[in-house]
């Protein structure tokens, strides 16, 4: 325990500073600035955005600062985070998780795969991208987007 | 019991009601500043509650009135403990009903709504989190009751408001051995009914390793801020009561004046603020048990709890 | 374990002849004994005793009765169960056709349980005891058609009939050494023979009171028994196990010495403690409330095991309050298990189930048989609000104050038992939670709970009637006051202290403590409407609310038996005591015939009996089997060789003799 407390102070606060408030894409769901709670919803990604997305909410570029926090229930949420190709698998459970989360809510969706099929535009088990399937406020361009852009999406949404 | 004491009940009651979100807030922040992060704020559990409470309401298919009950009476229960502890002043006008065991039932009380919401939803997830929840609670009991046996024998009474001022009166009653004994059974116990590490992690999203978050995984919008804050309350209550009980200074007396009433409210903030940034400090460091692995530490409090009984017994001379 | 009763047309055409009448005439009988009861138990405690002699009923020896405050409020008790059990038996006869003969034995065998707490003699005791215990075998073994219920039936008697032995000889031995039949004409008993009558009437009264280890008849008799019988038996025929002990051992025999107060906290803990363990990982409804009865009377007992211990130490008022606390104990299991014994033959009645791994999605199907069950879950939980918890908190407050007078018996003891009595309402509330939750709430797990009807009228005015019992004493037990302060006047243990002080606010006599349930009542129902009244902030902005399917994870088909049931609920408590409880599993692998590595079907049995009855009862029948087949050998038939006995014997009789 004592190296822990000894490493703990050599190593201080890690986060970097912040940028600009970006633009509002989406209105801040219930009008309330700086809190969002996100449910992530993998519709068949690579895990490549999932990497990314741990490391926007990791100490590093902490999205805790700006009200972005992960649930576990899309009960508890206001914005479902999906990943991924939309699978034929996967497509009837996205529609069941948006269906759950209480309005208002957002659909954010990160990663090429999620906005245009991405690499996996011909595959056979990809019934299409997420805004085929549920209707998108926030896109996250990129393969996978770094956590910088994730972070500056969630303020978008969060405006703080 | 003056008008005072009103204020100072009053006063008790909003502070810990407006304040439980602060405390969840300083001990969320505690931890991420030992993890090397800003987070969001001691602040940030009142934006998200005032948030939920504008959500849609949602009703599960299947459900019954224990599932739309639940959040009420856990909220209900919890603003009577608040209502009945000794917090801010002593003498209280609810003083016939503030007795500790009175608290220990109406604690319970609160878990079984939970519990029954949690069953009433007729998830898998729902029915594990109620069993492992009432599992825990169970088992927690003996060394609550043991506990408050101990704190009341040199007091002669279970009333709290005369605990606290018996402990008052003779300082050296926190720092015996059967004090000690009772203080770290305590803690064990209100680590296990808040659901904290190592007993339940707050934080997690892994269903299988949920205790507490399970049962309230179908609550949306304003239920679900209800629910998170009355855990939030019971969290505030139960550190609260634990300063009081073992280090009341600071606390005003059963006719206290403005000034005491004002320096009661501060140092039950101190003391509560303490609490949790030593309770939140001490979680960095530890990680979850595995469910099986928790009615050994129960029984160890249990232990706990009985030697300081049988040394209370045994050491004390009543004044 | 499921239950049907099965009908054949000529057996429902037999049964229907008697269906008509019957059940009325029965049901209003017993009502009406159990109002006779109410009013002459209640004479009996708050007027003067008075004593009555009736000659000519048994020859030479008479039957003599009396009334005096300690019979009277056991009298009152027993009537006061009788009545929602009376019009309850009128809806439920009729729904489960029960014949004639429990129908005309259900009024006797409430009049004969009147007749034990009225005895004043040895013998007048004794033949109401027996009168109470065959009205009752015959009652447990009214729906004899069924297989289980002829074993349970059996099992009950021989018990019974053995703990008669017990009571029989404990009582021989203190009329003999008192030296009269009558209990008011008793002498001071020689210390060797109080001891003997002790040991003898605990055993005896412990069993009927199922206390352990004397107790394996209750959770074998009360799910087999009708359910207004079930009721009966567990909410007031063991009371007079109780009664027994109280009467004989701590009334008559005088204040007891320190080991008797020792012996019944110890029994009493250890009865409380196993029997909640077993009520919380029973899966079937009735044998769980039979093993929360097994609890309760393990608190009673050590309630009044601390106020013996208490009295023997000189702490006398915290011995009132325990007595005290027994006794209120006692009248609130009486309301909450009368209670829940009729809901679950409500439910039995509708689907043919007892079996909560089956049960399930009630509250809509049957709204009043859930809230009723639910008051009798909350009492028999012990917590704020319940009809249980005025009783155990006087029961801790009185173990808390000993310490004054404190030896070092008390000093040990009293820690050990807060602990048990601890431990049994943590327990008492997961088996509870478990009985609602699992068998009412959430969606029907079979077809038989998904199709249920609610109970007829008769049904559930006999239980909301036992439910207005349940709220009363939860919220106001002053109704109590008077009838308790003349109880514990007559008992030594606890006549040494002034009881008053229960008021509107209990306040202990002559200890530092009070509480209100009233008070806690009306506070906590602001509580709540206060805190609903702060939900409502914002809700102007809120979009309108909706009626969702289930979230669970995304799943599209969600049955009915993903749901937790009442074993899987109990796990993790099975799993923390399975040395204590002992479960026996058996997994059954069959796999296909071409290969032994694809399996086609897996069966799981899971069973938890009773423990005790494995260890104790059968190495005690296996040796008696034994000895029967030794003295077998003695009877060849030979008519020579039996009169060569009967010469012995008297040879043997005229040495003796002289």
């Amino acid at each position: 325990m004592r190296g822990w407390i000894a490493k703990i102070a050599r190593v201080g606060r890690v986060t970097e500073a912040a940028g600009d408030l970006p633009q509002a894409v989406a209105d801040a769901p219930t009008g309330v600035l700086g809190t969002l709670q996100v449910r992530h919803v993998d519709a068949g990604s690579c895990n490549g955005c999932e990497v990314e997305i741990s490391g926007a909410f990791g100490p590093v570029y902490d999205a805790e600062r700006f009200g972005a926090r992960l649930v576990a229930s899309p009960r508890h949420a206001d914005a479902l985070l999906v990943t991924g190709v939309v699978t034929r698998n996967m497509a009837q459970p996205l529609r069941n998780t948006l269906e759950a989360t209480p309005a208002p809510r957002v659909v954010i969706a990160c990663g090429d795969c999620a906005l245009n099929r991405g690499v996996f535009a011909n595959a056979y088990g990809v019934l299409g991208a997420v805004g085929d399937v549920v209707p998108v406020d926030v896109e996250i361009p990129g393969c996978p987007p770094t956590p910088t852009q994730i972070v500056a999406a969630l303020r978008s949404v969060t405006q703080r | 019991m003056n008008l005072m004491s009103y204020l100072a009940g009053a006063a008790q009651i909003t502070g810990v009601a407006l304040g439980a979100p602060l405390v969840i807030g300083v001990t969320r922040q505690v931890r991420t500043r030992l993890e090397g992060r800003v987070g969001g704020g001691v602040a940030q559990p009142w934006r998200d509650l005032r948030k939920q409470l504008r959500k849609q309401q949602i009703t599960p298919h299947g459900t019954t009135a224990i599932f739309t009950a639940a959040p009420p009476v856990l909220a209900g229960t919890t603003l009577l403990i608040i209502a009945v502890a000794p917090l801010v002043a002593t003498g209280s006008p609810l003083d016939p009903v503030a007795d500790l065991f009175a608290v220990v039932g109406l604690l319970f009380l609160g878990t079984v709504a939970l519990t029954l919401a949690g069953i009433d939803t007729g998830t898998s997830f729902g029915g594990m989190g109620a069993s492992r929840e009432i599992t825990i609670a169970a088992l927690v009991e003996p060394t609550i009751l043991l506990a408050v046996f101990a704190l009341s024998i040199p007091t002669g009474s279970s009333n709290l408001g005369a605990i606290v001022a018996h402990t008052i009166d003779n300082p050296a009653q926190a720092v015996s051995l059967p004090g000690v004994l009772a203080f770290v059974a305590l803690v064990v116990v209100i680590v296990a009914e808040t659901g904290r590490l190592p007993v339940d992690n707050p934080a997690t999203h892994l269903e299988l390793t949920m205790v507490h978050e399970a049962m309230v995984l179908e609550y949306a919008g304003p239920r679900l801020a209800m629910v998170e804050w009355a855990s939030g309350m019971r969290l505030t209550v139960l550190l609260a009561l634990l300063g009081n009980l073992f280090f009341p200074w600071g606390i005003a007396g059963p006719d206290p004046s403005a000034m005491d009433v004002a320096i009661g409210i501060v140092a039950i903030a101190a003391k509560v603020a303490v609490l949790a940034v030593l309770l939140a400090g001490g979680e960095v460091f530890l990680a979850k048990l595995r469910l099986f692995r928790v009615p050994e530490l129960l029984a160890g409090s249990f232990l706990l709890a009985l030697l300081a009984v049988t040394a209370a017994n045994f050491f004390t001379t009543r004044a | 374990m499921t239950l049907t009763t099965d009908a054949t047309p000529e057996a429902e055409q037999v049964i229907a002849r008697h269906n008509g009448v019957g059940p009325a005439v029965a049901g209003l009988t017993t009502s009406a004994v159990g109002v006779a009861g109410v009013w002459i138990g209640l004479a009996g405690v708050l007027g003067a005793p008075r004593a009555v002699q009736i000659d000519w009923l048994v020859p030479l020896i008479g039957v003599a009765l009396q009334l005096d405050p300690l019979g009277g409020f056991f009298i009152a008790l027993t009537g006061a169960v009788a009545v929602p059990v009376g019009v309850y038996a009128i809806g439920y006869a009729r729904r489960e056709h029960l014949g004639v003969v429990p129908l005309s034995v259900l009024p006797l065998f409430v009049a004969a349980m009147l007749l034990v707490p009225a005895a004043a003699s040895v013998s007048t005791f004794l033949l109401a005891w027996e009168l109470m215990a065959a009205a009752s075998l015959i009652l447990v073994a009214a729906q004899h058609t069924r297989p289980a219920v002829g074993s349970a039936a059996v099992f009950y008697a021989v018990m019974t009939q053995l703990g008669f032995v017990a009571i029989l000889l404990g009582l021989m031995v203190l009329s003999a050494a008192g030296g009269a039949d009558r209990f008011a004409d008793l002498s001071a008993v020689t210390p060797g023979a109080r001891t003997a009558v002790f040991v003898l009437t605990l055993a005896g009264f412990g069993s009927k009171a199922g206390l352990l280890p004397l107790h394996a008849w209750l959770p074998r008799a009360h799910p087999e028994a009708p359910s207004p019988v079930s009721a009966l038996m567990s909410a007031a025929m063991v009371n007079l196990g109780i009664y027994g002990i109280i009467r004989i051992d701590l009334q008559l025999l005088g204040p007891g010495p320190r080991w008797w107060g020792v012996t019944l906290l110890a029994i009493g803990a250890v009865s409380a403690v196993y029997g909640v363990l077993q009520a919380s990982v029973a899966t079937d409804l009735k044998r769980l409330l039979a093993y929360s009865t097994v609890e309760n009377m393990g608190l009673i007992a050590v309630a009044l095991g601390a106020a013996t211990l208490l009295a023997a130490s000189g702490a006398a008022s915290a011995a009132t309050v325990a007595m005290a606390a027994a006794l209120l104990h006692l009248t609130g299991h009486a309301a909450f298990k009368c209670l829940g014994f009729l809901a679950a033959g409500s439910v039995l009645a509708t689907t043919g189930l007892r079996d909560l791994d089956r049960l399930g999605g009630l509250a809509r199907r049957m709204p009043a048989t859930t809230i009723l069950f639910g008051v009798a879950a909350l009492g028999a939980s012990g917590l704020p609000l319940g009809a249980g918890f005025v009783g155990e908190w006087l029961l801790v407050q009185s173990l808390i104050h000993a310490t004054p007078h404190h030896t070092t018996a008390l000093a040990l003891a009293t820690p050990l038992a807060v602990g048990a009595v601890a431990l049994t309402t943590g327990l008492g509330v997961a088996a509870m939670v478990k009985a609602f939750g699992i068998g009412f709430l959430a969606r029907p797990r079979s077809d038989a709970a998904a199709e249920a009807r609610e109970a007829p009228t008769s049904m559930l005015t006999g239980m909301a009637a036992a439910a207005t019992a349940c709220v009363v004493l939860a919220v106001a037990p002053i109704v109590l006051a008077t009838p308790l302060r003349r109880v514990l006047a007559v008992v030594p243990a606890s006549a040494g202290a002034d009881p008053s002080g229960l008021g509107t606010v209990l306040h202990l006599p002559g200890l530092a403590g009070s509480m209100a349930p009233g008070l806690l009542a009306v506070f906590l129902v602001v509580a709540v409407l206060a805190a609903v009244v702060a939900s409502r902030w914002g809700s102007r902005r809120r979009p309108t609310p909706a009626m969702l399917p289930l979230w669970a994870c995304g799943a599209d088909d969600l049955t009915a038996r993903m749901q937790y049931t009442a074993t899987s609920f109990g796990e993790p408590l099975q799993r923390v005591f399975d040395d204590v409880l002992r479960p026996e599993t058996d997994v059954e692998v069959t796999a296909f015939e071409e290969s032994q590595y694809l399996v086609a079907k897996v069966a799981y049995r899971a069973r938890i009996s009773d423990v005790l009855q494995d260890l104790l009862y059968t190495p005690v029948v296996q040796a008696v089997t034994f000895c029967a087949n030794g003295i077998r050998r003695a009877h060849t038939g030979s008519v020579h060789l039996y009169l060569t006995y009967g010469a012995l014997g008297v040879l043997i009789v005229l040495l003796v003799a002289r």
